[in-house]
């Protein structure tokens, strides 16, 4: 009996740690020292660093949903709803979606990595022996600094999707420059901008609990030692947030709609 | 390093809330400097189709928006709450009809402009309506000899 519990336990286990480990990490904010450099130094890393790559990502994925759009719509004459179709697109899903995975890639990676190697030389227990908690030294700083940088990334990535949107299907394609906007501003409602920002700070959450919480844990693998164990954590911390990204967006979605 | 590394911040920082402040008030139409204007209630017997957010038009010039649709449980009519700009008076007798913009697509609020000397006063009700027109019923008038 307690053989066949034994993966069910272990997965509760492994719950109930993460969770302690989130809690954690939200109340180190009031006893962290010098808390605001940290958390600008994780601005920079998660947010201004990744800049570039969301703009681009952001602007051919504007682009391509134009085109497609045009001509999907142009097939019965209601090229003037594409404007609406793609912000909305944009806002409610692709925006927050692919910006939290595109920062996994970027920064939850390095995250992970450099959590987990500061783990495996035992740079962390050296924090525990000076008296400084390593979740607020590590981890603190990096969610307060992603509940900052999401939403600001997720509205760049939004403005240059609808600006992609404008130059493929205005003016490499035929559409109306005003038919476009006009349609925009008609269907995008508050509601769906909130909603979009709630998605990025819940993503925010996702992202950085498993990056950290993996690298933190890297010791703890069954399935290497030392540099294998970082390589293998850096790999599971991304496939499982861009899992729990897309499981709960689907599940926010439904609240939301 | 670390001069060159905050402004790189500022610059991440700016431009993330001026894409956030196009989102907001732009897109979304958040009011910033309090909310003009004045809300009038228009009484429909069927308003299918028709959007919270939906705009109100005078001669194809919007003049407004919908900011609310709920159902009257007393006589099960739907009441239209319409929000007109500043500025845009409409007398007592303005005739308010739902209308489609083109044959699919987005409905609308169309006000016919009436003669009478009174001023709406905001909040009071506009009785005289014009609900949704039902194609499918009109199809089946024309198909089945009603017209």
């Amino acid at each position: 009996m307690k053989e066949i519990c034994a993966p069910a336990i272990a997965l509760l286990h492994r719950l109930g740690d993460m969770a302690c480990f989130l809690a954690d990490g939200f109340r180190q904010t009031f006893r962290t020292r010098r808390l605001a450099g940290k958390v600008l130094r994780q601005v920079y890393v998660i947010g201004a660093n990744s800049m570039f790559v969301i703009l681009l990502i952001g602007l051919f994925t504007g682009l391509v949903l134009g085109l497609q759009a045009f001509y999907a719509m142009s097939m019965f004459g209601a090229q003037g709803m594409l404007g609406s179709l793609l912000a909305l697109t944009l806002i409610r899903e692709m925006a927050p979606v692919l910006t939290a995975v595109m920062i996994t890639a970027r920064a939850g990676s390095a995250m992970t990595a450099e959590i987990g190697v500061m783990r495996i030389s035992d740079q962390i227990d050296a924090l525990e022996v000076m008296d400084i908690h390593p979740i607020g030294y590590l981890v603190t700083p990096r969610l307060l600094a992603s509940l900052i940088t999401f939403p600001l990334l997720t509205s760049i990535f939004t403005v240059i999707g609808i600006f992609g949107g404008y130059l493929s299907s205005c003016v490499l394609l035929t559409l109306n420059e005003g038919r476009y906007f006009s349609g925009i501003e008609s269907s995008v409602t508050m509601d769906d901008i909130q909603g979009c920002f709630l998605k990025a700070a819940v993503f925010a959450v996702i992202v950085i609990l498993v990056c950290c919480y993996q690298g933190y844990n890297a010791h703890l693998r069954k399935d290497g030692k030392g540099a294998e164990a970082v390589g293998n954590a850096t790999t599971s911390a991304v496939v499982m947030s861009c899992v729990l990204i897309l499981v709960a967006d689907y599940v926010l979605t439904s609240f939301l709609l | 390093m670390s001069a060159q590394r905050n402004t790189i911040i500022g610059i991440f920082v700016l431009i993330g809330l001026l894409c956030t402040a196009y989102l907001t008030i732009k897109l979304g139409r958040m009011e910033v400097l309090g909310d003009s204007g004045y809300t009038v209630t228009a009484r429909f017997t069927n308003v299918a189709g028709l959007r919270v957010g939906a705009s109100v038009e005078i001669a194809g010039v919007s003049i407004g928006r919908v900011s609310a649709i709920r159902l009257d449980t007393t006589d099960f009519t739907a009441h239209v709450d319409l929000h007109i700009n500043e500025g845009v008076p409409l007398s007592e007798d303005v005739m308010a009809s739902v209308k489609t913009s083109g044959l699919i697509g987005d409905k609308y609020i169309a006000i016919t402009p009436g003669g009478a000397e009174e001023l709406l006063a905001p909040g009071s009700t506009i009785t005289d309506t014009e609900p949704t027109l039902d194609i499918e019923a009109l199809i089946g008038k024309v198909v089945f000899g009603g017209v």
